[in-house]
């Protein structure tokens, strides 16, 4: 099972556990940009949920509850954008952008003086005999709940917006929120649900970084992860499962990149610091230039809703 | 009329907005099975009054009674429960979604979607309008997508159907399926309220109407008992007289299309496919068609916003097809597309700025890479003045002025430039009786002034009324240029389409 000095089960194994974090916060991305609007302030959500949800996680010595808190902080951070672009009607684009920067400072500010604990451990869910079969023992059954969780929200997201009445009604807004207004559903409270929920997602993912992935407290923990969970909402064409792809595709590179590091090969680390930015400047081209219509974008993603009457 | 009698009455209904009273103690009333037409002109406040109705706007003040009962709609949910439904002018449908679950957004407690699709389908054949409940929205025709609004309000057993501009973006066929399932909707008592400035429809549809303008009511009476004429005069509060036109000999071919196809750069937007045209000097083409089937594409073509073979496309004889708007305005074209705010104009800057951006090039005000302010004002002023622009100066900007002004300005900008081929769309869309009139006489006296004219049109009685010849879109086709004289409204009719291949179930009835 190993190739060129990489053992692929572990490295199966790893590239869920690293996908996390990217999935939880595209999925809630996702669900915000069907409601058509748009939330480039992601990787600030997700900062300030991995230093609170360790914050709280490291004081109660509970896990469950730093994860309630970073959802709880993602979904703070995405009401200041609610606040800003659906009651004052800011630029949405500007707004995210504002949020991420914001965040990446108050949350080096509050994690000053939590460098270098150890968090809490987050244990594995025990799936007794179904862990100990081979190959796909360690690849599906030896992992923390939040795992589970995900993989279940990509369902039940995926059947929210299939086949559900709200869902279709979420739909409808970000296809074109003049007909919804037209038709008596409210706009901007959908919206503002579904950021949210988006927030909540993103602030979860972030302290599964802080939490599972690391574990600890440094500055800029993120490292771009907000920005992937951007540019997969766009890749996967707005479509749940394909997040769960491009999450795991995304996440399979940055564990064999470590990989390969340790198996010596040169690759300079440099380049996939730099790829996230590539990627969301890439998905903003696609978005602006219309083509992003014909990949199944809402119609009225990033438009701001003025009511005429 | 008391009582049971009365399925709706309304008193006293007052709204003002700030600076403008759009209804002012509005009053009217309707019996179960009676067809309604409310008639006014653009900015009459009929809209608003239907969507007092329906629950998007709240009255100031004055009271509703729905079958006995007080009726004050909060929202259009409260409406829809109570029996109301309205089929928007501007629809209200989502593209990306499909028939089925368009309609599901717009019921209060939708069946199961299969169900659903089979009521849909049910109901649809009842009442002649065939639909199929998977497809996709944004790939119906205007006349499908209306039926999909029509079938949303009918699975609800409504009361009263409100409608609101039904039959703009139909052809004459589909006008005829339309009022053959209103007339049978009436018959079984399903009260219609119908708001159209259409006079002779109103004629043959309508029991009674109510007159509106600026927001009052008027007149009333019973409309197969007036001339279009007299109606036409009620409802603007003046005479009006015809446009007059000179019959002017034609010259030589200046503006020659041949073979353009072109894919759209809107989304669901329909390709130009093998478009063939020639206007000659002093000669106005209008085109015809229903919303949809490649007007705006056209416009794109003809300005130069979307190119083609160079060939494909010759000003004066100077093939220009793969050239942008500005060279073509060298070349003697100028346009006047159909959006007024965001298109034809800039919203946000003055009238000057507005005047210098498509004027820059013909009338020379830059020099060296520098605008002569001077110069731009008074081309400006001399449009304002001109056209009879209502406005308090050029230092105004364009989102200011009222559809109509601008309108007339952006029109005015675009024959003050001394061109040889001028391309407009819809030229009076959304523009009052009087300032329609202004701008049909402004164009007709261009052509006698000897510039080729194409009028691209979803008003036909506008078309007939300047156009020498007369052609129709049909998704992305031409159809051959007549001579307007002789053309009936049937041969018109099957030009754009005739009921877009959607014949039915009328005959059984």
């Amino acid at each position: 099972m190993d190739i060129g000095g990489i053992n692929l089960v572990t490295l199966l194994a790893t590239l869920i556990v690293a996908s996390v974090p990217i999935l939880m916060a595209a999925l809630g991305e996702m669900v915000v940009e069907k409601s058509g609007t748009l939330n480039l302030g992601v990787e600030g959500m997700m900062i300030m949920g991995a230093v609170t949800g360790f914050v709280v996680a490291v004081t109660t010595g509970n896990p469950v509850l730093g994860f309630l808190g970073g959802a709880a902080a993602g979904a703070a951070m995405a009401g200041l954008f609610a606040l800003l672009t659906q009651v004052l009607l800011a630029n949405q684009v500007a707004s995210g952008l504002a949020l991420t920067l914001f965040g990446l400072g108050l949350s080096s500010l509050m994690g000053q003086g939590w460098n270098g604990i150890r968090p809490p451990l987050t244990g594995d869910v025990p799936l007794g005999p179904l862990a100990d079969i081979p190959v796909l023992g360690p690849i599906l059954f030896s992992h923390d709940w939040m795992v589970y969780l995900s993989l279940i929200l990509v369902v039940a997201i995926w059947w929210f917006l299939r086949a559900t009445r709200a869902g279709l009604i979420l739909r409808a807004v970000g296809e074109s929120h003049e007909a919804a207004h037209a038709l008596g559903y409210k706009v901007r409270r959908i919206r503002t649900g579904a950021i949210l929920f988006g927030g909540a997602m993103a602030g979860m993912g972030g302290a599964y970084v802080s939490l599972v992935r690391v574990p600890q407290w440094t500055d800029g923990i993120t490292s771009g992860a907000g920005w992937i969970a951007l540019a997969i909402v766009v890749f996967a064409s707005w479509k749940p499962w394909r997040v769960l792809m491009g999450a795991w595709l995304f996440g399979g590179i940055s564990v064999l990149q470590l990989n390969l590091q340790a198996a010596g090969s040169r690759i300079p680390v440099e380049y996939l610091t730099m790829s996230p930015y590539i990627i969301t400047i890439l998905v903003l081209v696609l978005i602006s230039s219309g083509r992003g219509r014909a990949m199944g974008a809402p119609a009225d993603l990033g438009k701001t809703f003025h009511a005429s009457h | 009329m008391t009582g049971s009698d009365t399925l709706l009455r309304v008193e006293g209904l007052t709204k003002a907005y700030p600076g403008v009273v759009a209804n002012s103690e509005v009053g009217f009333s309707l019996r179960p099975g009676e067809v309604h037409a409310l008639l006014g002109e653009n900015g009459a406040g009929k809209s608003t009054l239907v969507k007092m109705i329906y629950g998007l706007v709240t009255p100031d003040s004055g009271r509703m009674v729905l079958s006995g009962q007080d009726f004050a709609p909060d929202r259009p949910a409260t409406a829809r429960r109570a029996g109301v439904a309205m089929v928007f002018q501007h629809f209200s449908l989502f593209d990306a979604l499909t028939v089925a679950e368009n309609v599901a957004l717009g019921m209060e407690a939708p069946p199961p979607m299969r169900d659903l699709a089979r009521r849909i389908r049910e109901t649809s054949a009842t009442y002649g309008l065939p639909l199929d409940p998977a497809r996709i929205v944004g790939d119906l025709s205007a006349g499908e997508r209306q039926r999909v609004e029509i079938i949303r309000c009918l699975l609800q057993d409504p009361k009263l159907l409100i409608m609101d501009e039904p039959t703009s973006v139909l052809t004459p066929q589909e006008v005829d399926i339309l009022f053959k399932t209103l007339r049978k909707l009436s018959a079984e008592g399903t009260a219609i309220l119908y708001i159209s400035h259409k006079l002779e429809e109103i004629r043959t549809l309508c029991d009674h109407a109510t007159i509106l303008r600026r927001g009052k009511v008027v007149a009333t009476c019973v409309p197969r008992d007036r001339t279009a004429r007299e109606l036409a005069e009620l409802m603007v509060g003046a005479v009006l007289t015809p446009p007059a036109r000179a019959a002017t000999p034609k010259g030589e071919v200046m503006l020659e299309v041949t073979g353009l196809s072109a894919p759209s750069p809107i989304p669901f937007g329909t390709a130009l496919k093998d478009i063939r045209l020639s206007v000659r000097k002093g000669e106005v083409l209008g085109i015809a068609g229903v919303a949809g089937n490649g007007q705006d594409e056209l416009l794109l073509a003809l300005n130069g916003e979307l190119r083609s073979a160079p060939d494909a496309l010759r000003i004066g004889g100077q093939p220009v097809g793969d050239k942008g708007p500005e060279a073509r305005r060298l070349a003697g074209l100028v346009s006047a597309p159909e959006e007024r705010l965001g298109h034809a104009a800039a919203p946000d800057m003055t009238l000057t700025e507005n005047a210098l951006l498509s004027g820059a090039i013909r009338q020379k005000l830059v020099r060296h890479g520098f605008i002569d302010w001077t110069k731009v004002r008074a081309f400006a002023n001399t449009i304002i003045r001109d056209f009879d622009v209502r406005t308090p100066g050029t230092e105004v900007a364009a989102r200011a002025l009222s559809g109509g002004n601008l309108q007339k300005f952006v029109v005015g900008r675009e024959l003050s430039q001394g061109s040889e081929v001028i391309v407009i769309n819809q030229p009076t869309w959304g523009v009052d009786a009087a300032a329609s009139a202004f701008i049909r006489q402004a164009i007709l006296d261009r052509a006698a002034g000897g510039a080729a004219v194409v009028v691209i049109s979803q008003d036909l009685d506008e078309l007939l009324e300047i156009a020498d010849s007369f052609a129709a879109l049909n998704e992305g086709r031409l159809s051959p240029p007549r001579p307007v004289a002789g053309l009936t409204v049937e041969e018109i009719g099957l030009m754009m389409g005739g009921a877009h291949g959607m014949e039915v179930a009328h005959d059984a009835a």
